[in-house]
């Protein structure tokens, strides 16, 4: 909502500044976007006459200009002017020399060879409008010579733009702003000039309601007889344009003038337009299928059956509170009579509707919103008396029809003292609380401690108590109440030791193994589904922003090897990254968001350094990661198969039984595909699956020294290290403490499909020292186990 | 007796003339070795009267004694001359960068998260969460955001296939968590929100904490401490100037928006501030009576307030970052100095 804020001063005027007035809004809950002066600050422009146009003896596109501007000069002034508007008898804006305009002071001086005493402005030249060649201001002849053009224009004007919330639909009308404006200053309010005007005919259109619901109260009058090419004043003009409207024709003028005043949409329909038989003309109902209409913006609207029109009885001719239709709108060459229109339509009526249309409009933004209906009636009384005065005519009289039932209800509220004190959490008096009231203009009586109102017919969102206590609040002002630290009762959180996803602890520890955390959109490519997660039934949002974000991911891969690209573009050659977040899945037997930490590792193991000779990163560098991000829990790997990782280098990461995520290699279609020069190393694990711990429990210390035993094996290469280790860790003696391969080697001295592993064994006892027989005993049930089950042959 | 003088005189002066270990225990053998001078004329006491014996005895022991400490003593100083050599020999050129892994990160969002969270938890808050995909009934049903109510106009909701929306902030995590929890409670919820709406001060996804504190004397007044207590603590400045404005949520009444002093200008305006001087940084207000009754918490017993904030909002505001969009577009470059 956009406005001048001389107008306002003429409903309210508080004793403070355009700045205080803007803080005092803006802490009253209507916030002051931006206070902008109408008009920068120039002096000594007046209005003048231009009495005689020579041509310029030395140019073809000047003229040389006598003008008289009044007092301001014992003679009438010799001015060249350029402007190729100018005209003998023209009145229009003058500076004298000495006057100070933006970016230029005017100085008698000669242009040509030709003497000139001053400049006669265009609205660009004086700051008003930043249209380039518009010429010289061309104003009303009866614009007084010699009067400051300032006052004139009334340019010592500022306009203020207000951020309203949804609720404050009584603020979309000046003398809403002006009601509340009394209201939080405490002044005196001005009325609005609401008289009814005179009726000197009796033509009316009959009105039927067929949706009362949705238009309880629908108010109709027909003018005849008006000039509808008529200017407007220019003050009202000047208002209009204000509050950012441009001047259509004086009827619609006038309309969107009492619109702004008001708050109260009108329209006005072409009477000549209407198409009536009998007792049948403008009737309120909801359109037929296969219904249009052309409506002013343009648009040609095939209706449906929940948008309420208004129709004569032919054709639809407005969509009720939203938008006239071109056809039977006012046209400023043709309109000779007009049926004026002043309705109350129910917010739920119009509601949604435009957002589905895909436009707005000034009308649906206050239905929508609601509109006092107690000023319905006023609102077209108060636009008959403007057109009557602009346009002429005669007007007939108010064909009012209402349904009182359908039109809002406005209930009577109990408030009580003692809960505003609560909820506000400070000490008001049954005083404060009526003043306030008094000051808001509600209709109230007192109760004992407590309050009976109700709320008034301009105000929408006063239902219930708290409705009130915040308008209390608004008026005591919020900066006015304490802030106080609350009290509570204390209670100690729990804090479950080996039961909680700590994602902190997970960010800490890749952090500290450097990994940099990243943060991509959960809405990715659809193809990246496929890449990377093989899905081909994904989560599809049905107005994404932009194709490349239109199905939400089921992994976190894609968004890092994106970030990846990303980054080796702009010469990054070693990348460590992670991310956790939500990935959705369709399939709805299992939960539908499951939360992922997923890691990326490309370029060299460790960064670049002096001391240690470069090596590419693999595979096992990031298992590493993976176990202590779920140290001290135990994890398995095991062979499986990940659309997106290298068939051989990848693995299933289980914890006991339960699948926790994959780590693999990028497969090398896809780094050939993502432009990825060397190996990348992915992995993603299930966050919940890192939750349960067990907590320690301590083990006695043996005091008896261990005994270490190295033993090589040469097994075939299929063998894996975890089979031959879960056979050593069933079968193992209780002294053998503890099990470690320590070498793996493959290669010329071995046959081919062979390779030997070498473990270290530990062996101790709690209670004594090992005899040489125990140990060996051990070791070699060990030997021969491993011999029996893999075909292990012992290496000297 | 001058013969034994002079004998140790003269070694101590072989010894102060030694320049090596070797030549150290060479000394050593001339006088206390088995032919040593020392050694002989301890042998030949027996030579020397009963009478003179034992002083002599004593006298040679003395002088024996004496050689050994001065023996000792310039062993330990050549050993402690050779320790010095190595030591300077082995010295490194100490500034030469360590070896092993670089550091990481965590995201600044992240690390407001983290700030944010522990503030709260200090005055006794737990972390909720909630679904990323909701249902029109939490997001805003449940609110109190009725069907075609122009607040919903005001959230760019993104709607999914098959029913559901993505959330439009973080409030909906309210409303699960009273479903399952008896007051008093209180919570703040962080989370990714999403908003169909992308431009240079808008991301289609963003972070949101949502708080939420339900007790039988919670108050506006409350709100306003524990608001204020928060974005003075958020940003370690115990002057910084808050200030509350009506404001309007459909789930809370009364609603309030909360701005806080520009900490780029300290309020003498900038750009960061429109030249206002204040921030606008997060809305608040007292749990709306009809959000209660959902979820059958009695609003005549009980009173809550709740907020919401942006999380990238308070992260730039905290560590002078000028461009929203690159949060999200993960350049290292950016991600590293938060580190």
């Amino acid at each position: 909502m956009r406005f001048s804020e001389n107008w306002l001063r003429t409903f309210v005027d508080p004793s403070c500044s355009s700045d205080e007035l803007a803080h005092t809004l803006t802490m009253a809950g209507l916030e002051v976007e931006s206070v902008v002066p109408v008009a920068p600050n120039f002096q000594q422009v007046v209005v003048a006459e231009v009495m005689r146009v020579q041509k310029h003896p030395n140019a073809d596109r000047l003229n040389v200009c006598e003008v008289n501007v009044g007092e301001h000069a014992s003679e009438f002034l010799w001015i060249v002017c350029g402007a190729n508007n100018v005209r003998p008898g023209m009145k229009t804006v003058c500076a004298l020399i000495g006057a100070q305009l933006p970016g230029l002071t005017i100085r008698r001086g000669s242009i040509r060879g030709v003497e000139s005493l001053g400049m006669l402005c265009s609205f660009a030249e004086l700051g008003l409008s930043d249209g380039a060649a518009e010429g010289i201001i061309d104003l009303p002849c009866e614009a007084p010579v010699g009067r400051n053009f300032r006052q004139y224009y009334a340019l010592d004007d500022r306009v203020f733009t207000l951020k309203l919330t949804p609720n404050r639909a009584d603020c979309l009308g000046m003398y809403g702003i002006a009601r509340e404006v009394a209201a939080i200053t405490a002044s005196p309010l001005t009325l609005m000039p609401l008289s009814p005007a005179q009726s000197q005919i009796s033509d009316t259109l009959p009105v039927q309601i067929e949706a009362p619901d949705a238009c309880p109260l629908y108010c109709g009058r027909v003018i005849t007889g008006i000039a509808s090419d008529r200017q407007i004043p220019s003050w009202m003009e000047q208002r209009l344009q204000r509050s950012g409207l441009r001047k259509v024709n004086a009827v619609v003028d006038i309309v969107n003038y009492v619109l702004l005043e008001t708050g109260q949409p009108m329209h006005a329909f072409d009477l000549d337009k209407i198409s009536r038989i009998d007792q049948q003309a403008i009737s309120v109902r909801y359109a037929k299928t296969g219904e249009h209409l052309q409506l002013l913006n343009g648009t040609d609207l095939q209706l449906d059956s929940n948008m309420l029109i208004i129709a004569d009885h032919k054709q639809p001719l407005a969509l009720a509170g939203i938008m006239g239709g071109s056809e039977s709108g006012v046209n400023q060459l043709q309109t000779k009579a007009i049926f004026l229109e002043s309705a109350f339509f129910s917010p739920a009526a119009i509601s949604g509707k435009s957002f589905g249309l895909g436009f707005t409009s000034d009308a649906a933004h206050r239905f929508e919103r609601g509109v006092d209906f107690s000023l319905t009636r006023a609102a077209i009384e108060r636009a008959t008396t403007l057109v009557l005065e602009v346009c002429g005519g005669e007007a007939g009289p108010v064909n009012e029809v209402r349904h009182d039932a359908f039109l809002p209800q406005r209930c009577s509220v109990c408030v009580r003292l003692k809960r505003i004190n609560r909820v506000l959490g400070m000490q008001l008096g049954m005083n404060d609380v009526a003043e306030y009231f008094g000051r808001l203009g509600f209709d109230f009586s007192v109760e004992g401690d407590s309050f009976s109102i109700t709320p008034p017919a301009f105000r929408f969102d006063l239902a219930i108590e708290e409705d009130f206590i915040e308008e209390i609040a608004r008026i005591h002002g919020y900066d006015r109440i304490p802030a106080s630290v609350p009290k509570a009762s204390l209670e100690m959180l729990p804090e479950p030791e080996t039961q909680s996803v700590s994602i902190k602890r997970l960010c800490q520890i890749l952090a500290a193994r450097d990994y940099q955390e990243v943060i991509n959109y959960a809405f990715v490519e659809e193809g990246w589904e496929v890449d990377f997660a093989g899905s081909h039934e994904s989560v599809r949002l049905k107005n994404p922003i932009a194709s490349h974000m239109s199905v939400m991911r089921s992994s976190l891969l894609g968004g890092l090897v994106s970030n990846l690209q990303f980054n080796f573009n702009r010469k990054q050659n070693r990348v460590r990254i992670f991310e956790i977040g939500r990935c959705f899945v369709v399939n709805s037997s299992e939960e539908r968001e499951v939360e992922n930490i997923a890691g990326l590792c490309f370029g060299s193991a460790l960064p670049e350094q002096w001391a240690v000779k470069s090596r590419e990163i693999d595979f096992f560098d990031v298992k590493a990661d993976i176990e202590s991000l779920f140290a001290p829990n135990k994890v398995l790997f095991e062979p499986g198969i990940h659309p997106a990782m290298h068939p051989g280098k990848s693995a299933r990461i289980l914890v006991g039984e339960k699948f926790a995520g994959w780590l693999g290699e990028l497969h090398p279609r896809l780094s050939a595909k993502y432009h990825l020069p060397s190996a990348v190393v992915l992995f993603e694990i299930r966050t919940a699956s890192t939750v349960t711990h067990t907590l320690p429990i301590m083990r006695a210390l043996s005091k008896f020294p261990p005994v270490r035993r190295d033993i090589a094996f040469e097994v075939d290469t299929q063998v894996t290290l975890q089979t031959m280790l879960d056979a050593i860790l069933t079968c193992k003696a209780d002294i053998v403490v503890e099990v470690a391969l320590f070498d793996l080697y493959s290669g010329e001295k071995l046959m081919p499909g062979k390779k030997s592993l070498a473990f270290r064994l530990l062996l101790q006892d709690i209670d004594k020292t090992l005899t040489d027989q125990e140990i060996d005993r051990a070791v070699n049930d060990l030997i021969g186990m491993l011999a029996h089950q893999f075909g292990a042959v012992l290496r000297s | 007796m001058n013969n034994l003088e002079e004998l140790f005189n003269e070694a101590t002066e072989f010894l102060g003339k030694a320049e090596s270990m070797a030549e150290l225990e060479q000394i050593k053998a001339r006088y206390l070795g088995k032919e040593g001078k020392l050694t002989f004329l301890l042998k030949n006491l027996k030579t020397i009267s009963v009478v003179e014996r034992p002083l002599m005895g004593e006298r040679i022991n003395l002088t024996k004694k004496k050689l050994e400490e001065a023996i000792v003593s310039r062993r330990t100083f050549f050993q402690e001359n050779a320790l010095l050599a190595r030591l300077t020999e082995e010295s490194l050129d100490i500034t030469l960068p360590g070896r092993g892994y670089g550091t990481g990160g965590i995201h600044p969002v992240t690390r407001t998260l983290n700030r944010i969270e522990s503030l709260f938890r200090s005055i006794g808050f737990s972390i909720a969460t909630g679904p990323e995909i909701e249902t029109d009934f939490y997001n805003f049903t449940a609110l109190n955001i009725a069907e075609n109510h122009p607040a919903r106009a005001m959230h760019d909701t993104f709607y999914v296939d098959g029913g559901g929306l993505l959330r439009t902030h973080t409030s909906p995590v309210q409303i699960h968590y009273m479903e399952n929890h008896q007051p008093p409670i209180k919570i703040i919820a962080p989370g990714r929100v999403y908003r169909c709406d992308s431009d240079v001060t808008h991301t289609p996804m963003f972070h949101q904490i949502e708080g939420l504190w339900i007790d039988e004397e919670a108050s506006f007044a409350n709100l306003k401490g524990v608001l204020a207590q928060f974005m003075q603590g958020f940003f370690e400045r115990e002057d910084l100037p808050v200030r509350f404005r009506p404001s309007f949520f459909p789930f809370t009444e009364p609603s309030a928006e909360m701005d806080i002093g520009c900490v780029m200008c300290q309020g003498k305006g900038c750009r960061v501030c429109g030249n206002t001087g204040w921030l606008e940084v997060l809305g608040c207000g007292v749990v709306h009576p009809a959000v209660l009754s959902h979820v059958n918490i009695d609003s005549e017993k009980h009173i809550g307030f709740a907020f919401g904030l942006g999380v990238e909002r308070l992260t730039m505001l905290r560590y002078g970052i000028n461009d929203l969009r690159l949060f999200f577009e993960n350049d290292l470059r950016f991600l590293k100095q938060f580190n």
